[in-house]
């Protein structure tokens, strides 16, 4: 009897090692196993054996069992994750394809720089302001300090819808507008985005255009933070390793006025045909904003101060995206805007 | 302008080279765009700020230089040999418009020798950018490039016996022919200089024909005036003349600048053209100006500047600019020379001194004041996430606010459409930049045009921007739309899933985005919009206001626009979304019951509206009836002619308890027999 079940564990044993698949693993169980199996047929023969054997036969055969139904299982086991190992071969992808397509679309360069702009001063504690684009002369001209037949008048060519309402031809109305609101209120700190108009259309300039205006008021505001702010503007919207330098400058409505340099995002202050070889490309103009504004806007240019800054977006936007001509900023082809 | 070196160092001594001279001037704000080799001759090429035309004379930015470098200005020396006979006996001068020409004076030379000019007076004239014409013209336009006051040279001879020049207004549809030889009409507002009644020039702009310098010339008069420059600007304007004595007017001159202009132009005469100068100088110039006095606090300087100046550098800055003051305790009253109109109040001193220390010397330093937040409207807020949300579906495009009213037509507007109400340019670059739109529209589909030309294909893009209503004598309303058009299928790859841009395609985007915005109960409603396609297209509604339109392009409008694929587009009022956008996040807490889902297929009229189906049975089911959602719409050989299919499943749902099948199955059997009454359906 021992010899017999020594017999059936060790054919068991090497039929279910050799096992390739379920179903000749099944066959194996069930010969050995199974209610007719070969372990069943000694088990139910317990019962003719002497009590002597009966002991340790029961034993044995018991220990055969379950040694053979673990081998069972772990086979089993092997088995499944074999298949699996199979089946997730099977379903190998050439991930070299290109992804299913998205319908895709993208901001335009100009609004993502103005968004940009906005997020750096709206850090600084500025709020966003905003006006009509078609404007009274008071507001774009005659409040900002340039008054009618006046010189400067030539500085910015003009649109005019009637002899007193035109299209604004920059972004500054929107400071008198804003100060008249909020006198004698303080700090008025705000910037401006928005279209702006102006009659001029060549490869540099194009009739309508888009501005960034600052404004800030405040009882001792000086152009030593005029300085230290619009730095730090650059050097964010640019890199930290920009470099600035202010000249003076003239514009009606601020006085002193500057215009801001930085050192050419392009060669590093090299030179180079970006920067006409001088190492610097002017970005804005600036300046302390002037004492008659000021009387305009309702506050009182002896104890209220402030600085005031202007700059085009399209500037930036080429500038920092290496866009080398303007139109194609307005042109709206799908192969320059999928860029961005 | 442009300016010699060689004529500036007759004036001030400097060691730097020219590109430092013109680093330094630049950084003081007299900016120097370029320099220049010409012969023997260095020239800088200026680009002057309009306050600062006192620069275009040689004179002034040897001032410049002197207040940079400190060293003196030796400035060039008069020296006139006059006849015995007095001017008085040549020539009396009147003015008639003293506003608008506060001093006039006149010179008389005799018996000059009309010849060319020395090379040295023709090399400095050309390098600055002047044509030589002959001894008597060059050297008023000398004066003038050195002085910047501009001189007008009269044939004495061709004026009439009277011998008395009057400046005057011009009468209406009076004219005057110029030296070049155009016939040029003037208004009430031009200024004339005029001898017995007869125009002789027009003041400040150009000299007349009739008494041009010429080669028979024996006698000069030479004027030299002060004219106001507003005046000098609109007549420049309206003759549409613009000349080197014009431009330095309209940038003001100096009023005390006259006589030693006149002068140096006699002296020069007399030495160049043998002339013989008639003692005395005609001067009229009823009301002297006043000399201008302005006082500057060194405290108020460090106030607006943020720098901590002594009063004596103050003082410094002044003096170098030769400017003369009067100490007031710690203030200076500054005695500002005419020959600076552009410096009329204490902030011009101030930036004088601040240019003159260098911006680069003032410190930067952030303000310190009460902290304030930077932060968006809710608007503004609204307005970017939509621009967000478009952008990931459409690329961003900008088109001109001004486009051509030819566009009304294109798109099929009645000749009475409202939108036809524009804002029009009074002076536009041309027609097709000419009127402000009052639709998006034109400029999406120019862009759609324009790409296909360009073989771009599958098209979607938007814009957001506003249009202008006009409310006359107003201004006009700016309303802000976004806009989206698209054309073609959706990207193409290998997986070949992409589908054509239609009518149901934008309806779902809209339909996206009014759910990310929080904007809920919007009807579509028919449309009768004669740029759309009829069938195609709807008004998006909420209550009484319409949103905006959608739908498909007008195949005629598409031709207008030489567009060959169908088009769809949409404009919506971005204000009205965002009123009716409420941006809860979370609006129900999630059901803790389960939910019982039904399918329903009915069979109805081909042409009944699917939303009436679905407000019917969302009515019927009430409020257990959680979500309606229409997964098939079929015509076909399976239904009658004339008739569709509609298959929904609905999902019920309590807040409160798990529903019976009883309940539901009621439910259900009202909204089929609801259906069934009202619209006619029969149950699949």
């Amino acid at each position: 009897m021992i010899d017999t079940l020594t017999r059936i564990k060790e054919g068991a044993e090497q039929n279910i090692n050799r096992a390739e698949d379920f179903e000749t693993l099944n066959e194996v169980r069930v010969k050995i196993l199974g209610r007719k199996g070969e372990i069943t047929q000694v088990l139910r023969g317990l019962k003719d054996l002497d009590p002597s054997q009966k002991v340790e036969v029961g034993r044995l055969a018991n220990e055969v069992k379950d040694g053979l139904e673990k081998l069972i299982e772990a086979k089993t086991q092997q088995l499944k994750a074999r298949q699996l190992e199979m089946a997730l071969h099977s379903e190998r992808l050439d991930i070299t394809l290109p992804g299913r397509p998205v319908q895709a679309g993208a901001q335009h360069p100009i609004s993502r720089v103005a968004d940009q702009i906005k997020a750096i001063f709206t850090g600084m504690g500025f709020t966003v302001a905003e006006g009509p684009e078609v404007e009274l002369d008071y507001y774009n001209f005659e409040a900002l300090n340039v008054p009618r037949d006046h010189p400067a008048r030539d500085m910015q060519d003009t649109f005019y819808i009637t002899e007193d309402m035109l299209l604004r031809t920059h972004t500054s109305p929107v400071q008198v507008r804003t100060m008249e609101k909020m006198a004698p209120q303080l700090p008025v700190k705000i910037i401006v985005p928005g279209r702006v108009y102006r009659k001029d259309d060549d490869a540099t300039h194009s009739p309508m255009f888009h501005q960034i205006e600052g404004l800030l008021i405040d009882e001792r505001i000086t152009f030593a933070n005029l300085k230290a702010m619009l730095m730090l503007f650059a050097q964010q919207i640019f890199d930290a390793g920009v470099k600035v330098r202010y000249r003076p400058s003239f514009f009606p409505f601020t006085e002193p006025s500057a215009e801001m340099d930085i050192s050419c995002v392009n060669c590093g202050g090299q030179g180079c045909r970006v920067c006409k070889q001088t190492g610097w490309l002017e970005i804005l103009g600036a300046g302390m904003v002037h004492p008659r504004v000021l009387e305009y806007g309702g506050y009182d240019p002896e104890k209220h101060t402030g600085f005031a800054f202007g700059m085009g977006i399209e500037r930036i936007a080429m500038l920092k995206y290496q866009i080398n001509d303007m139109r194609l900023l307005f042109d709206n082809d799908k192969r320059f805007l999928q860029q961005f | 302008m442009h300016a010699s070196i060689n004529w500036l160092k007759d004036y001030i001594d400097f060691s730097w080279t020219a590109e430092e001279l013109a680093h330094r001037l630049t950084m003081a704000g007299i900016a120097i765009e370029g320099v220049e080799q010409v012969g023997d001759d260095t020239v800088l090429a200026l680009d002057l700020t309009p306050n600062r035309g006192d620069c275009l004379g040689i004179i002034n930015l040897a001032r410049e230089v002197a207040a940079l470098n400190g060293q003196d200005l030796s400035l060039p020396e008069i020296a006139i040999k006059e006849t015995r006979e007095s001017i008085d006996d040549y020539i009396k001068v009147e003015i008639a418009a003293p506003d608008l020409c506060p001093r006039y004076t006149a010179r008389l030379v005799k018996n000059v020798k009309i010849k060319p000019s020395p090379p040295w007076m023709q090399a400095r004239l050309q390098s600055c950018g002047v044509r030589p014409i002959n001894n008597v013209v060059d050297v008023t336009n000398y004066v003038m490039l050195e002085c910047n006051q501009p001189l007008h040279a009269f044939d004495y001879d061709l004026l009439s016996d009277a011998k008395t020049i009057i400046v005057r207004r011009a009468q209406a549809g009076e004219s005057i022919t110029t030296l070049d030889g155009v016939d040029r009409e003037l208004n009430q507002e031009a200024l004339l200089i005029t001898d017995n009644g007869r125009p002789v020039a027009l003041a400040g702009i150009m000299g007349g024909q009739n008494t041009e310098i010429g080669d028979q010339t024996v006698n000069v008069l030479l004027e030299s005036a002060y004219f106001e420059n507003i005046g000098i600007r609109k007549t420049s304007r309206l003759v549409g003349l613009r000349s080197d004595s014009s431009i330095r007017f309209e940038k003001g001159t100096d009023v005390n600048g006259v006589i030693i202009a006149v002068n140096r132009a006699a002296s020069l005469l007399q030495e160049l053209a043998d002339a013989e100068v008639v003692a005395g100088v005609a001067d009229c110039y009823p009301q002297p100006v006043a000399e201008k006095q302005v006082l500057l606090r060194p405290a108020r300087v460090n106030y607006l500047l943020g720098t901590e100046l002594s009063s004596e550098q103050v003082k410094g800055y002044i003096s170098s600019l030769r400017f003369s003051y009067m100490n007031q305790g710690d203030d200076l009253l500054v005695r500002v020379p005419s020959y600076r109109p552009d410096i009329n109040q204490e902030v011009d001193l101030i930036e004088e001194v601040a240019r003159l220390h260098g911006y680069e010397n003032i410190p930067a330093q952030l303000p310190c004041g009460i902290a304030t937040q930077g932060r968006l409207t809710e608007l503004q807020k609204f307005r970017d996430r939509l621009r967000n949300i478009m952008s990931a579906s459409f690329y961003e495009a900008i088109t001109y606010s001004f486009v051509s009213a030819r566009h009304f037509d294109a798109l099929r507007l009645s000749p009475d459409s409202p939108l036809r109400q524009v804002v029009a340019l009074s002076n536009p670059l041309s027609e097709e930049q000419s009127i402000m739109r009052t639709l998006i529209l034109p400029g999406l589909l120019e862009t759609v045009s324009r790409n296909l030309a360009r073989k771009n294909s599958n098209l979607s893009f938007f814009e957001m921007g506003s249009v202008y209503y006009p409310c006359p004598p107003g201004q006009p309303q700016e309303v802000l739309k976004v806009a989206a058009v698209v054309a073609g299928r959706t990207e193409p790859g290998w997986l070949k899933s992409d589908f054509e841009m239609d009518f149901y395609y934008l309806k779902g985007i809209v339909e996206n985005l009014f759910n990310s915005l929080g904007i809920q109960g919007v009807e579509w409603k028919e449309c009768q919009d004669p740029s759309y396609h009829p069938g195609r297209s709807a008004w998006l509604t909420s209550g009484d206001a319409v949103i905006g339109v959608l739908g498909e392009i007008h195949p005629v409008v598409r031709q207008n626009y030489d567009i060959k694929p169908r088009v769809c587009a949409m404009e919506l009022d971005v204000i009205r979304m965002f009123e009716l956008s409420s941006l809860k996040v979370m609006k129900e807490s999630i059901p803790r019951y389960p939910a019982v889902e039904r399918d329903l297929a009915i069979v109805v009229r081909e042409d009944l509206p699917a939303a009436e189906a679905e407000n019917l049975i969302r009515q019927r089911g009430g409020e257990l009836l959680r979500s309606v959602a229409i997964f098939d719409v079929y015509t076909g050989e399976q239904v009658a002619a004339g008739s569709k299919s509609l298959a929904y499943k609905m999902t019920f749902q309590s807040a409160h308890r798990t529903l019976t099948e009883a309940e539901v199955n009621g439910l259900m059997e009202d909204i089929r027999s609801a259906l069934c009454s009202e619209l006619q359906a029969s149950v699949r």
